[in-house]
């Protein structure tokens, strides 16, 4: 059972604490900056922010105390493009897609070496660092793939890297998902990629391409901790599932009131327990008559349930972007933070939730942390 | 010598005093400022070496025009501003 956790905003991070089943606000860090990612090594209990200063770029920074003192760090970085290398146009905007960090939109430590961390960002590509952040290095394997000329941005103006997957198993194994690029797999620690994209679908691109595996916009891709090769894809065109690590998905067309949204979270010990939250698609993106609810589903997506209780029922207009619903290591514990800055907690699965804060700033993640936390 | 200050809304992220500098353009100025201050860099330029998007660099009164490669010319009396341009949020 988490007993802290931490809200990244638009403009700043919030420190939660929790007090029984009641979570309070503790503390504020960065505030005024827009933080994009947060993650904790399990192992040292350290924490990642990732930032995004509107006028001065993005940064990482890096807490060894359990978000006391923060520290910069060191700030992926793209190499030079090789004069001989041409370069990659957005086949959407036409607009060329620059070798140059827009915004860190994944952390996830590699559990193979101490210090390991793997960063997602936009423009598409992965870093990789080996002392806790201090240095990067692109992922030249997936940075150089042919199949990158094909990918293009979603809600942002370039791809993006929002999820990165290791497999708690065997580190490995890394599994990334794209908006819009897919999911791609390694065995060998990013050494060489797959796609794994067969049985998804896309309505935003001709009918004869809709099944391309470059072109998917999955929103966000979570994976069980104890079955890891059962996936969960929030996809832009509805909810997907995997029971064998990508191979092949399975479409669920039916969750409550809409299969579009934007997050997923997965039961770590249970994977056919899953969650979203949905909304209108595609333009209006609100909860569906302004109502705002979760969906569960304890059967691996055959049936769902439409959690209302706690949340507000009428002129809602939250919506819960993709890192920004999070369960903690009992799977009992849920916190969930909005657009427009209200975070809820449950503490059983869902069935009612508690109001935390309806005066944050724009909610971009939430994150439970582990106990051991330093 | 060119004297080269900067916003005082990055002084919140990190020190960054005024500094006179050496160098017949734009990019020697910086890079001077830069070689005592490693981390400043990133907050000024992106990774290919150019102006952010959101920062404007003026000579005196004047904004540079080569944002990509900094060639713009100062000369020992000219003060160099590092501005953070205006944007909503």
């Amino acid at each position: 059972m988490s007993r802290r956790a931490y809200i990244a905003t638009r403009k700043g991070l919030f420190t939660l604490e929790r007090n029984g089943d009641t979570w309070g606000i503790a503390s504020a860090a960065f505030l005024g900056s827009p933080v994009t990612a947060i993650a904790q090594d399990k192992h040292s209990g350290r924490l990642y922010a990732g930032l995004k200063h509107e006028h001065f770029g993005a940064k990482l920074h890096r807490s060894d105390d359990g978000g006391k003192v923060w520290s910069e760090v060191g700030t992926p970085t793209y190499p030079e493009r090789p004069e001989d290398v041409p370069a990659v146009m957005c086949p959407v905007r036409n607009i060329e897609i620059p070798w140059s960090l827009h915004m860190i939109w994944a952390l996830t430590p590699d559990t193979t070496i101490d210090g390991g961390l793997w960063c997602g960002t936009i423009p598409g590509g992965l870093f990789h660092s080996k002392d806790h952040g201090e240095t990067w290095e692109l992922v030249r394997s997936l940075w150089n793939l042919p199949n990158r000329s094909k990918w293009f941005g979603g809600g942002y103006d370039y791809p993006g890297i929002h999820s990165v997957l290791v497999d708690p198993n065997d580190g490995q194994h890394v599994t990334v998902g794209i908006s819009c690029g897919g999911v791609w797999t390694s065995t060998d620690t990013g050494q060489t990629w797959e796609s794994r994209c067969k049985g998804m679908r896309a309505e935003y691109v001709p009918p004869e391409i809709a099944d391309s595996p470059d072109i998917q916009d999955p929103h966000i891709l979570v994976a069980c901790h104890a079955r890891h090769d059962h996936f969960w894809v929030q996809h832009h065109n509805g909810i997907f599932r995997s029971t064998n690590g990508g191979e092949q998905w399975s479409e669920i067309t039916e969750a409550g009131p809409s299969t579009f949204g934007f997050v997923a979270a997965v039961h770590p010990g249970d994977p056919d327990t899953a969650w979203f939250v949905p909304a209108v698609k595609d333009e209006e993106r609100v909860p569906v008559d302004g109502k705002f609810v979760v969906t569960r589903t304890r059967d691996g997506g055959r049936t769902f349930d439409v959690l209302t209780e706690g949340l507000p029922h009428q002129h809602a207009y939250d919506i819960v972007y993709r890192h920004a619903l999070a369960v903690d290591g009992s799977g009992n514990t849920l916190l969930m933070g909005s657009t427009t800055g209200s975070v809820w907690s449950t503490a059983n699965q869902g069935d009612t939730w508690d109001l935390v804060s309806s005066n944050l700033p724009p909610v971009n993640a939430v994150f439970l942390a582990s106990d051991n936390e330093s | 010598m060119p004297r080269v200050a900067f916003t005082q809304n990055l002084q919140r992220h990190l020190a960054c005093d005024v500094s006179m500098v050496g160098g017949s353009t734009i990019a020697e100025a910086l890079d001077e400022v830069f070689r005592d201050n490693q981390t400043l860099r990133g907050y000024i330029l992106d990774d290919s070496g150019g102006v952010r998007k959101h920062i404007a660099v003026y000579i005196n009164n004047e904004m540079i025009t080569d944002r990509r490669h900094l060639s713009d010319p100062v000369c020992e009396t000219d003060e160099v501003y590092v501005m953070q341009a205006l944007s909503g949020g």
